[in-house]
């Protein structure tokens, strides 16, 4: 049993059954599960959820599945590492990451989408599986889909990260690569999935697909203690996950769990492809779509279908938005590295960036909580990472101490110190002059 | 000058169209080929503009390969073969 009640168009009301469906046929917006909040009263509950396994499945009772989770049985749950190193080095007092580079099995906050998509997809019972995706979501797709006995078709844009190709061709699926971006793959699947019958994880599964990344917001609480963070801010792609991260705290509150502290929700691009943040930053309802030049590759989309949301709840939530230039990116992925021992891919770096440049701006205040979202790992990206990353060739020797001894007598150990003191102070500064506290 | 231009139509709007999967019509520009085809289909209209002027923020328009937001919107100018795709947004990463 579950506490599903329908599929809800989120402009017009529009109820349909529980079906794979892309949108709404009165005005094509996106479709959203509802739920008996009345019925969860009392029965949904702090002890309910701690109760639970400790994956994304301890939130299953807000969750559209019906029966036993059937894919990513142990993702979810990552760490929310309180981070003082970085903290200390941006001059604010309360610092979370909230790490799903570590997600699994895939590494990055796709897991938990995917998850709930493919129960689903069983569910219904389809018995091939595919995605649009800049990467990770086929990476996702292809791993869950192994385990789960689904067939799997991965549609990607040419010039992915070789970690991203083949991290997904290990697991055995039909990958296509389309000449073109990431909305060029968007349009072709929603024309095959208009024409064959399979579960598109982001079209015709959307509904449910996207009601995972709600448990991103649920565990930032729970692991919280069961409080919200004054400021969360989380990177924006489709669309997908800001507009649920909010729906997760307002679900949370809805029901008792946590206190309405009003969170405010920012959301952050890379300037290479920002249409959402150039639309709040000019006070705009709508965004024109872009041609993403980026390197952070993976939130390389210039047409959000969610963007609409996004903007909305940003606003509503008091929040603000900022974008990062690749070499920002850059700087703030190694700046998360070197203090708090992550390694993110740019998108990662993109998020932090854009929360530094909040900080400084004033929009996000230094004595407040503050999470970040960080949704990928920097292990699938190297080879962007080994073109511009900046890094110094390693010195090679013999095996021989003498030469070792070399080596140290060269390097004096004082200025090593202050190098890498001043490197990371450095990362922080490029980006928006912060001052150390 | 009139010109055929085949417009695909999604499943989602194919009720609207008697079942119709493309639809060859007749014009200069966009905003033209889109009223012939509201005028022959009106229910269709209610669904693809949000006023006489605008599109519902939740369709996009193709003209062969290229988003109409990129070109001249409504503006942009068809010729003969062109094809128009109706592509509802969809979700990503």
């Amino acid at each position: 049993m579950s506490y599903v009640q329908s599929l809800r168009c989120k402009e017009c009301a529009t109820e349909y059954p529980i079906e794979p469906r892309t949108v709404c046929d009165n005005d094509f917006a996106p479709v959203e599960v509802a739920y008996d909040y009345d019925q969860m009263q009392g029965r949904v509950t702090r002890q309910s959820i701690e109760a639970g396994p400790r994956s994304l499945w301890r939130y299953k009772d807000l969750l559209p599945i019906e029966g036993a989770p059937l894919a990513g049985q142990r993702s979810g749950y990552t760490p929310l590492i309180k981070a003082d190193n970085l903290a200390r080095e941006l001059g604010v007092r309360e610092l979370y990451l909230k790490d799903d580079s570590v997600n699994y099995p895939t590494y990055s906050y796709k897991d938990r989408v995917v998850s709930v998509a493919l129960t689903k997809a069983i569910e219904f019972g389809f018995d091939t599986v595919g995605c649009a995706s800049t990467g990770n979501l086929a990476h996702s797709v292809a791993a869950h889909a192994a385990r789960a006995g689904l067939r799997a078709c991965v549609i990607i844009p040419d010039g992915l990260e070789q970690g991203k190709i083949i991290g997904s061709l290990v697991f055995g699926p039909r990958m296509v690569k389309i000449r073109g971006n990431y909305d060029d793959v968007n349009r072709l699947c929603s024309q095959i999935a208009d024409k064959y019958n399979w579960a598109i994880v982001n079209v015709n599964l959307r509904p449910f697909y996207t009601e995972g990344a709600k448990t991103h917001g649920f565990e930032i609480a729970e692991q919280l203690g069961w409080q919200l963070p004054q400021h969360t801010v989380v990177p924006v792609a489709g669309g997908t996950i800001l507009p649920k991260v909010h729906k997760a705290y307002e679900e949370l509150v809805t029901l008792g769990i946590v206190d309405d502290n009003k969170p405010k929700i920012h959301a952050a691009q890379a300037e290479g492809c920002s249409p959402v943040v150039k639309a709040i930053q000019e006070g705009k309802e709508l965004f024109h779509p872009q041609k993403p030049n980026t390197l952070a590759k993976s939130i390389a989309i210039g047409n959000p279908a969610d963007g609409y949301y996004v903007i909305d709840v940003v606003n509503k939530s008091g929040g603000h938005a900022a974008c990062a230039a690749d070499a920002e990116i850059i700087d703030a992925l190694k700046l998360l590295a070197t203090t708090e021992g992550i390694f993110t891919e740019p998108a990662g770096g993109t998020t932090l960036a854009c929360a530094i440049k909040l900080i400084e701006l004033g929009h996000i205040s230094r004595d407040e909580s503050i999470c970040i979202c960080i949704t990928g790992n920097g292990l699938k990206t190297v080879d962007a990472l080994a073109e511009v990353g900046n890094f110094p060739d390693a010195p090679v020797i013999d095996a021989k101490l003498t030469q070792f001894d070399d080596l140290v007598s060269q390097i004096d150990e004082t200025t090593t110190c202050e190098s890498k003191v001043s490197a990371s102070s450095q990362a922080a500064s490029n980006i928006a002059q912060v001052k150390c506290r | 000058m009139s010109s055929a231009v085949t417009v695909l139509i999604p499943t989602a709007l194919r009720p609207q169209v008697e079942g119709k999967e493309s639809i060859n019509l007749h014009g200069s520009s966009v905003k033209q080929i889109f009223a012939s085809l509201t005028g022959e289909y009106p229910e269709l209209g209610k669904r693809l503009f949000k006023s006489d002027s605008e599109l519902n923020r939740f369709i996009n328009v193709y003209l062969n390969d290229e988003d109409i937001r990129f070109l001249d919107n409504l503006d942009t100018a068809v010729s003969s073969g062109d094809e128009l795709s109706i592509v509802p947004a969809i979700a990503g990463g």
